[in-house]
């Protein structure tokens, strides 16, 4: 149904250089590190992962927001990952994002009107059409037409977040990355927003990059999802085969950190490392994973896992995925 | 929606409203206002008073607040309320059009500085730092040794030697702004860097600009008084408040008025400049006034 491929990473690589004393160039921060993925039209997307995994940079280096360091990215079929700053012009519509922090996403100091102005103007749209077209997102997104002269400090978290759903809207995107957009929100505040975004794709034919750390959330909006940890995505499937049937490790760890309600109920969870007691090291050849892993063998520390399909349409980036299943 | 109710106010040129309803109900503000218009208003108007502020009357030296000369006469006999509006003339267009020019430099720099970063950053704060560590009143002397004595190399001296410390000051909010969600929003949908930096960033850093700037005129005033002082301000007989201030020294204890009312002056007008400031950032910054109280 939904076999159209919108955005296609190959091998992709974004790293940052961080500056070190009187400009020495330190270790490279390898935060996307050689990524093949694909986007469907009309999916959502989800990936998880801990903090710093590099799940935002992922979506940021898709939409062209970073430079990538190496690799490629396809839309339709397209290359556009040297495309130049004036042709991005053409993407400006196509692609949009969703912050995560509703309250640094917005200028405090402009009202509702001009931020959604913004992107308008962009694609040049006759600043006669923009009241209209303010007035009609507004109401799409749930806030009433009377809210356009407000400042977003009248706005509560909820709404100040429909209202940066509001500006990705604005220009009629196709790709929308929406970057942990609940993560600061209250619970029954996220269940509107999700709903709102998902009823906004049926409504419009949007694909979603939806990156969370809240497993079940994801797991309720996302088509298909990726794990990612530490800058490689781990296992990609379908998100129920996901739940239902986790096949590395590291999946297999995040699932089980998931609180149940019932703790009768809870599986006994597995011993792993945490991060600091795996004493990460900085020149690693192997699996990511490999020092925190109870299954890592001699392969694993010297050889990358790259992923392989496993069962039909679930990816898996582990050596030993066979043996332990 | 429940919110646009409780805020029925809620209607266009919000700002123009805040500032507005700012001045109604902060009575500082409305004296601030009313005391920077008239000082304002008779700085302009004072030359067309009949009164020779330079008139000497030997016969009545250092004469207390009388009727007849309402602030007393100085140690010449020269009508003292005459002598302080035509100094009240140089202060404030000495201290105003200063903290133009250290805002306009200042801002420019910290801005481009802390924007572009790089290169430009490294270039810039480096000349700051030049300048800064040269001791003012030196580097002031030799200025004005080059420059034709007058009030506009005056006011060109303070305002191109202050602007180090707004440079530095604005750099580094510019740095934490433009870290800013909606920045790299801004920058991801390509809208232009100028366009930015005056939409986005210039208002962020707006508070920091008028705070900069009241402090700005009061040091300019106390600097020009300064340089009064050593022979290379106003010279005499042209006096501002500062001049008058420092001449006065001498006779503190025959005639205190002639310290205590340019000072009150001094001391009014920097207040109310700092208060106007505060008052202008309602008008950048809707966040400050406390919208909870008109419910």
């Amino acid at each position: 149904m939904e076999n159209e491929i919108l955005i296609l990473a190959q091998g992709l690589k974004k790293y940052f250089q961080p500056r070190g004393f009187f400009g020495l160039k330190n270790n490279f921060i390898k935060a996307v590190d050689d990524i093949s993925l694909e986007i469907y039209k009309g999916e959502t997307f989800g990936l998880v992962g801990e903090s710093g995994c590099g799940k935002s940079t992922l979506g940021r280096t898709l939409i062209r927001m970073y430079e990538p360091t190496g690799g490629s990215i396809f839309y339709k079929g397209e290359d556009i990952t040297h495309i130049k700053a004036s042709q991005l012009k053409m993407l400006e519509n196509r692609f949009q994002i969703i912050f995560q922090d509703p309250y640094m996403a917005l200028d405090p100091f402009w009202n509702v009107g001009e931020i959604l102005e913004e992107p308008l103007r962009r694609i040049g749209m006759d600043s006669g059409q923009w009241s209209n077209k303010i007035k009609d997102i507004l109401e799409k997104v749930g806030l009433g037409s009377d809210d356009v002269h407000k400042f977003p400090y009248e706005f509560s978290g909820g709404q100040r977040q429909r209202i940066g759903i509001a500006r990705a809207l604005a220009v009629n995107p196709e790709f929308i990355m929406c970057d942990e957009p609940i993560a600061a929100l209250d619970v029954s505040i996220q269940a509107q927003v999700v709903n709102l975004l998902q009823d906004l794709q049926e409504e419009l034919g949007l694909t979603y990059l939806f990156t969370a750390h809240d497993l079940s959330m994801v797991r309720y909006i996302s088509t298909r999802i990726g794990v990612m940890y530490l800058g490689r995505i781990v296992e990609k499937a379908k998100s129920r085969e996901l739940f239902k049937n986790p096949l590395h490790p590291y999946t297999k760890l995040l699932l089980s950190s998931i609180p149940l309600p019932d703790p009768k109920n809870a599986v006994k969870k597995r011993k792993f490392k945490s991060v600091q007691e795996a004493a990460l090291t900085d020149v690693m050849r192997g699996c990511n994973f490999a020092p925190r892993c109870e299954y890592k063998t001699e392969l694993c520390l010297c050889e990358v896992p790259i992923l392989r399909e496993l069962e039909a349409g679930h990816f898996v980036a582990c050596h030993n995925a066979k043996e332990i299943n | 929606m429940n919110s646009s109710n409780t805020k029925a106010k809620a209607k266009p040129g919000r700002r123009i409203e805040n500032l507005i309803w700012e001045f109604k109900n902060n009575k500082q503000a409305i004296f601030s206002l009313v005391y920077i218009s008239v000082i304002l208003l008779i700085s302009i108007f004072v030359v067309f008073s009949p009164n020779d502020p330079n008139a000497i009357d030997v016969t009545g030296k250092l004469k207390p607040p009388s009727s007849l000369h309402w602030f007393g006469t100085d140690d010449m006999g020269r009508d003292y309320f005459m002598r302080v509006l035509y100094g009240g003339r140089v202060s404030l267009l000495v201290g105003i059009l200063a903290m133009f020019t250290s805002i306009f430099i200042g801002v420019g720099a910290g801005m481009a500085s802390g924007y572009f970063g790089g290169i430009i950053d490294t270039v810039l704060m480096r000349f700051v730092d030049v300048l800064s560590s040269i001791p003012w009143i030196i580097m002031v002397m030799v200025i004005s040794m080059v420059f034709k004595k007058g009030l506009i190399s005056l006011i060109l001296v303070i305002g191109v030697l202050g602007w180090m410390e707004i440079a530095r000051l604005i750099r580094s909010e510019v740095l934490s702004v433009k870290e800013r969600d909606y920045i790299k929003y801004a920058v991801f949908i390509g809208v232009n860097p100028w366009r930015i930096m005056f939409t986005h960033i210039l208002p962020a850093v707006f508070p920091t600009v008028i705070t900069a700037s009241t402090a700005s005129i009061a040091s300019a005033i106390m600097v020009e008084s300064a340089l009064s002082f050593l022979g290379k301000g106003v010279s005499a007989p042209m006096s501002s408040w500062g001049s008058l201030l420092q001449s006065s020294q001498k006779f503190l204890q025959k005639a205190p008025y002639m310290a205590i009312i340019p000072g009150v002056f001094i001391i009014l007008t920097v207040f109310s400049f700092n208060k106007l400031g505060e008052v202008v950032r309602v008008f950048a910054e809707p966040r400050v006034i406390s919208g909870e109280e008109d419910v």
